[in-house]
């Protein structure tokens, strides 16, 4: 279980969390939604370990997750797909993918987390000698999301990954990461600005506004809350 | 026809000593971001590690793995001691950029200081351990020596290891996703400081092997104040430039023909020329192509 406990966050004067507490239960998918500068992407920075917090808690499970780096978080089976296709262009897509499970002592368990990726995402398999930097946009999504995947997390962190996409290859990544929570067993927890989108393949929703937390609940209900339905879905 | 044929192998022999000091300056750079000017005074104390070690073991074949050994060593220790509090406390502001390049032209002062204090201002010489007399066919005689050829076989032997190391082995694939994308390679999992401080260890290790060659193949002698040392750290450092600054093959590459033109200069032209034509080398494509050969398309990243 993740559990967030008054979470304080700057950059230098600006304060981007402002005491964000909630939590979230093992297995399901979580869509943390806000319009931009609402803190989305500080949030799972800090929970990867790649900012440090001011103040408050975070936990995976019994992990400390405001302590220590982000290959040490790995360790402990939080991945983070940072903002922005996170791959490395220069290397080929199957480097891309090992890289994941460097730090991984057993080579054959390795080996089948890369079939895994590789039938969840059989166009990877198709440009596995690749340059990764030769991939489309899609493309690089879902080896960002499987470079991940090949840490074997418990809990993924995803920041948009619908970023810059077309709709028709959202839709497929979005089923993707459903199928990661569903038949994977991994928890994930998703940043995106695609609010509407997020929240109709989510189990659960946060709406961060301004560094704080403005609703939280099941995904189904705020979709039909109307406050939320105005402010963050647009209609 | 022989002087075009030795032309060729003067410039392969420099190139191959420049493509080490390429390579070290090249794998620091990519590691830290730092151009490292001490990589001369680690190349000399490397020499003078050399020349120690000859005296003590009596053998060349030991000393020169074992120099490498030590320069790599002493690498690691000038990144893990110095590099890493520099780089953590002086990260903002004017300074951020320039300070750890100070600090390593304040190494290479030291060095100097420690080599002098260590083994006196005098000359020492470290004796070549093959013949440095030219092969002969027929009544010619090359440039080419048995000391020549062992230092082109040499270095192409470590930079095939190399290659395999980078290419092949998952510590390469670490090595260069650190260097590529260290936010990535850390979210990863991989261990981005301790990776850090091996690409130190081998650019050491590089570092000097091209001093100990440099000088058994030159003059032999050894002084602290050597200037060629300074010179070759230029040359490694135009050589890694022509490259890319970035790419392993650039610095090999940009190696190849500075040491191809720079004999095509002495040979044809004029020896004391030769700093002139590697200083406008070096402008020209600093101007023409300032990412190097074979560096990214979207240019340096700071």
């Amino acid at each position: 279980m993740l559990r967030i406990n008054g979470l304080t966050v700057s950059h230098g004067a600006i304060r981007a969390l402002d005491g964000v507490t909630f939590s979230v239960e093992k297995g399901g998918l979580t869509a943390v939604i806000g319009s931009n500068g609402a803190g989305k992407t500080t949030l799972m920075r800090t929970l990867s370990g790649l900012k440090s917090a001011d103040s408050g808690s975070a936990t995976w499970n019994d992990h400390n997750l405001l302590h220590g780096k982000p290959e040490h978080h790995v360790r402990q089976g939080v991945s983070h797909v940072s903002e922005g296709k996170s791959v490395i262009p220069q290397l080929s897509v199957e480097e891309n993918l090992d890289l994941g499970a460097l730090w991984r002592r057993n080579p054959s368990e390795a080996k089948k987390s890369k079939a895994e990726a590789f039938e969840l995402f059989p166009r990877l398999h198709e440009r596995r000698t690749q340059q990764a930097d030769t991939l489309s946009g899609g493309e690089r999504q879902m080896l960002a999301i499987s470079r991940a995947y090949m840490a074997r997390p418990q809990l993924l962190l995803l920041d948009e990954p619908s970023l810059g996409l077309a709709p028709l290859v959202i839709e497929q990544i979005f089923q993707s990461i459903r199928h990661i929570v569903d038949s994977m067993g991994v928890t994930v927890v998703l940043v995106e600005q695609n609010a509407m989108g997020a929240l109709k393949i989510a189990d659960f929703g946060v709406v961060l506004n301004l560094g704080t937390i403005a609703a939280s609940g099941k995904a189904s209900d705020l979709i039909a809350d109307p406050a939320v339905r105005t402010a963050y879905l647009g209609f | 026809m022989s002087q075009f044929l030795d032309m060729f192998l003067i410039g392969i022999s420099a190139a191959s000593i420049y493509a080490l000091m390429a390579i070290s300056m090249v794998l620091v750079w990519r590691s830290t971001r730092v151009v490292n000017f001490a990589q001369a005074g680690m190349a000399l104390l490397s020499a003078y590690i050399g020349y120690e070690l000859v005296s003590r073991t009596g053998n060349f074949w030991i000393a020169l793995p074992l120099a490498m050994i030590l320069g790599a060593a002493f690498s690691a220790f000038i990144e893990f001691f110095l590099m890493r509090i520099l780089l953590k406390h002086s990260n903002q502001g004017p300074i951020a950029a320039i300070a750890p390049i100070i600090a390593t032209l304040g190494l290479l002062g030291v060095i100097h200081a420690v080599i002098g204090f260590i083994w006196g201002h005098g000359d020492v010489q470290l004796q070549p351990p093959l013949s440095k007399v030219g092969y002969s066919f027929g009544d010619t005689t090359l440039f080419l020596a048995p000391m020549g050829l062992f230092v082109i076989c040499f270095v192409a032997a470590l930079l095939i290891i190399v290659t395999i190391v980078f290419q092949k082995t998952n510590i390469g694939l670490a090595l260069r996703a650190s260097a590529y994308a260290p936010e990535i390679a850390q979210l990863s999992g991989v261990r981005v400081s301790g990776i850090r401080t091996l690409g130190w260890a081998i650019a050491g290790a590089a570092g000097a092997a091209a001093g100990i060659l440099q000088t058994v193949n030159g003059t032999g002698g050894l002084t602290p104040e050597s200037l060629e040392f300074s010179l070759l750290l230029v040359f490694g450092f135009i050589a890694a430039v022509i490259g890319g600054l970035e790419s392993l093959p650039g610095a090999v590459l940009g190696a190849l023909i500075l040491g191809l033109v720079l004999a095509f200069v002495q040979i044809y032209i004029s020896g004391t020329l030769v700093f002139i034509v590697a200083f406008l080398l070096l402008l020209a494509v600093l101007i023409l192509r300032p990412q190097g050969f074979l560096g990214s398309k979207a240019g340096r990243r700071a």
